[in-house]
């Protein structure tokens, strides 16, 4: 048969590659400051920008999608013209990609800091951002398909069924959860509320890391570890298998974030049942990985590619045994709101997705400057210490879960809370934050370790621009052929029709959640905000508070003790979005404002707190948040924002956008500033700290207000 | 989006749609494993070799030229 000649081009391979590195160190470095700014509280120096509250979103979204993303893209560009036998579809396009992906990340790094966010985790980036997400997502996916369209082989390897599969799902995630109504320029509302909106937001998340931090490393999994140990996949057969498995059941899965909390107990179980089933594809990928390195292990002890890979692999397999194990209700109940969730990500991002992406880029960074590695040595230190960094990381991030947890369902013999000041289980797990800190700045010195060998490298060696290869043209199929493989043998039919099955999962799955509707039982006391606490709301929401302050109140005795009443999900209808959080660092606030709970704390004590956390308690490790105080209360947008919420369901007397809307405004506000002046703190009834205590003075005063014989029974 | 949630509301018998879909899935599951388990032995050993053609592969000739 004839061979066609054609060439690859490496360019973007490498600027994938820069970029990769790049990132890693940027978001790696916030991750860092922000482990001390928890150990070192007025480590922002009362800078805003600097808050802890305002920088975890970038560093998640920094590793996540700068530093994964880039690397998932530079082995998306690196494999499929190799697999498919063709230049990737379009130059243009590539380069659109991209300039594009950095142009949305520096977009992120300027806009998370000013405080700029939609709260909702992994999707915190502002609506005009998110188009531009949505438009350079498409370009990829152009890229790819017409690709896989001109390809010259007839199959498609399983590593680029993971790349659609990411492709596809992430696009009809981000726009489902990103489907928001906006006030402004820079703010907008969610279509969804309370826990809808939270339902919504984890089936997003879940599937983030489904989709975005697992399917495309499997794809660079099942190209780079032949790849790098020249030998086949273990099994093509469980490749199929665990490919279907894993798309299908992950979709169905993200309920497991909201557990105890107020969603339906239909969702929660079948969140959890998919969870469980999940362990069998996790680890079908995790086997076929390792066991592909079988009759290879002499040079996995030399090889630090391999290395990397193993303990990535290895990584990937305990995450996804222990993700089912935190879904279990037993478990979770414990797990939950805790830094066990914290250790878990890592062992995530840390062992599986870098470790990946750092023995990838050893493997190709000689290859695309065709040298040697400059030092094999180095890569095996940088391997150490990442181990052990990871490992300093979790492990003591576990104690501090299992002990806070312990601590907060604690009770005396007499049956009173035994640890009733929140601040003490705080306190007792400040050790292992050091050490957390401590695991975290070894981590970075290992990456610090791979950006000088990645360097040196790269200087060493001469970039290869163009590579020459040859293959047959694509054979047309025979008229006895099976239906699958006459169908696998039609590019364009084969990707439209992969893409309906995965949409299928993906879109079905999203009536459930209208169906919720009827399982939220309305509660006649509930309210929507004042126009103040509205505002209040909104800055609670920007300064990113739920990112250590929970508003979900669990049916547990201890919660109830501690805290109040239980969420029910009847008081979530007019919160957009909705706040209930993931972790508590700090206590939970949805009952703050009653005043006859314990927790209560006077409009004063917010004042000082804001200014000075430590002056009111010693041991916080709460950052001060003093412009606050400082900064005017910008209300320009409050009659758009009215507007939008009267549009979907507030029941705002006509007209109050308006007109009353600002008095009634004002007149809240001059109500606080009187409060306060009587409590001796004098302060403008114009600033933002008057809003933000409207707001947490108002947290649960709703349900507490109706009948309560009815409301608070256990409905 | 307010049309899509209503018009969804609407639909009688709604409940059943997130039940059908996972029969489908349930289904295509099976026809997949079923074609899995029967399919051409030299297919699965084409495709498994896939990401091994040496044409594309520079390491044989970085290995050679550094040892030469």
């Amino acid at each position: 048969m004839e061979l066609q000649k054609f060439t690859y081009d490496n360019k973007l391979s490498r600027m994938f590659l820069y970029a990769t590195v790049l990132w890693g160190v940027v978001g790696m470095l916030v991750g860092l400051t922000i482990a001390f700014e928890l150990i070192f509280p007025n480590m922002s120096g009362g800078l805003e920008w600097l808050v802890f509250s305002r920088l975890r979103p970038l560093h998640t979204n920094g590793v996540i999608f700068a530093f994964v993303g880039n690397g998932i893209f530079l082995a998306v560009y690196y494999s499929t013209p190799r697999l498919l036998k063709t230049p990737m579809y379009s130059k243009t396009l590539g380069q659109i990609h991209f300039w594009g992906w950095q142009l949305i990340i520096v977009l992120a790094a300027i806009t998370f800091p000013l405080g700029l966010t939609q709260s909702k985790e992994y999707a915190e980036l502002i609506w005009p951002i998110d188009v531009l997400v949505v438009i350079i997502w498409v370009v990829f996916g152009l890229n790819l398909i017409m690709t896989i369209v001109k390809r010259r082989v007839k199959h498609i390897y399983v590593a680029i069924w993971f790349y659609i599969a990411t492709w596809v799902t992430i696009a009809v995630l981000y726009i489902v959860n990103n489907i928001q109504i906006p006030t402004s320029f820079l703010h907008s509302y969610p279509v969804y509320a309370g826990i809808q909106d939270a339902l919504v937001q984890w089936w997003y998340g879940h599937n983030a890391v489904a989709f975005f931090l697992t399917t495309p490393i499997l794809g660079m999994m099942y190209y780079f570890i032949p790849k790098a140990s020249n030998r086949p996949i273990y099994s093509y057969k469980l490749s199929i298998i665990h490919f279907w498995a894993l798309i299908f059941l992950y979709i169905w899965a993200g309920p497991h974030h909201l557990l105890y909390s107020s969603l339906p107990n239909w969702a929660q179980a079948l969140g959890v049942a998919f969870s469980i089933m999940l362990l069998a594809p996790s680890w079908g990928g995790m086997i076929n990985g390792l066991l592909t390195l079988r009759g290879a292990w002499d040079k996995v002890r030399e090889d630090p590619v391999l290395k990397m890979f193993v303990v990535g692999v290895t990584a990937y397999g305990m995450a996804t045994f222990e993700g089912p194990m935190l879904s279990l209700k037993t478990v979770n109940a414990l797990s939950h709101f805790t830094d066990w969730t914290i250790a878990h990500v890592h062992i995530g991002t840390l062992g599986w997705n870098s470790m990946m992406n750092f023995g990838m880029i050893y493997w190709l960074a000689p290859r695309l400057f065709k040298t040697k590695l400059w030092s094999t040595k180095l890569a095996n230190t940088h391997f150490w210490i990442a181990t052990t960094g990871m490992l300093f990381f979790a492990i003591p991030l576990y104690f501090a879960g299992f002990t806070q947890a312990l601590m907060w369902k604690q009770f005396t013999p007499e049956g009173y809370l035994a640890y009733p000041n929140f601040l003490e289980t705080v306190t007792q797990i400040l050790p292992m934050y050091y050490l957390r800190a401590f695991g975290g700045t070894l981590y970075f010195i290992g990456l610090i370790l791979f950006v000088i060998n990645v360097w040196k490298t790269i200087a060493a060696g001469k970039f290869v621009r163009y590579q020459e290869d040859e293959a047959p043209a694509k054979p047309a199929p025979k008229p006895n052929e099976a239906w699958h493989r006459k169908l696998e043998g039609k590019p364009l039919q084969f990707t439209v029709v992969a893409l309906v099955v995965i949409l299928i999962g993906g879109l079905v799955e999203i009536v459930p959640m209208y169906l919720v509707k009827s399982n939220v039982p309305t509660i006649p006391s509930i309210k929507p905000y004042s126009p103040l606490e509205l505002e209040g709301r909104d800055i609670y929401v920007s300064e990113g508070c739920y990112l250590c302050h929970s508003q979900m109140v669990r049916p547990f005795r201890s919660e109830v003790e501690r805290y109040g009443e239980y969420t029910k999900a009847g008081e979530t209808v007019y919160d957009r979005p909705f706040q209930f959080g993931s972790k508590r660092t700090g206590p939970d606030l949805a009952r703050e404002g009653v005043k006859s709970l314990p927790n209560y704390k006077p409009s004063s004590w917010h004042y000082n707190h804001m200014l000075n956390p430590q002056k009111l308690n010693p041991e916080s490790i709460m950052p001060p948040y003093p412009w606050l105080i400082e900064k005017d209360l910008d209300v320009s947008d409050l009659p758009a924002k009215i507007r939008v919420l009267t549009s979907l369901g507030a029941p705002y007397p006509v007209g109050y956008a308006d007109g009353q809307a600002m008095k009634d405004l004002q007149a809240q506000a001059a109500e606080i500033a009187a409060d306060l002046h009587n409590a001796g703190i004098e302060v403008e009834p114009d600033k933002q700290i008057i809003a933000l205590i409207a707001y947490l003075q108002h947290l649960g005063v709703d349900l507490y207000n109706g009948d309560s014989q009815t409301q608070l029974s256990n409905k | 989006m307010k049309i899509v949630i209503h018009a969804l509301e609407q639909i009688n018998g709604v409940e059943i749609y997130p039940i059908i879909s996972l029969i489908i899935f349930f289904v295509f599951f099976l026809v997949v494993g079923y074609l899995v388990f029967t399919a051409d032995k030299s297919y699965i050993e084409e495709m498994k070799n896939m990401p091994l053609d040496k044409e594309d592969d520079l390491r044989e000739n970085i290995d050679n030229q550094l040892e030469n």
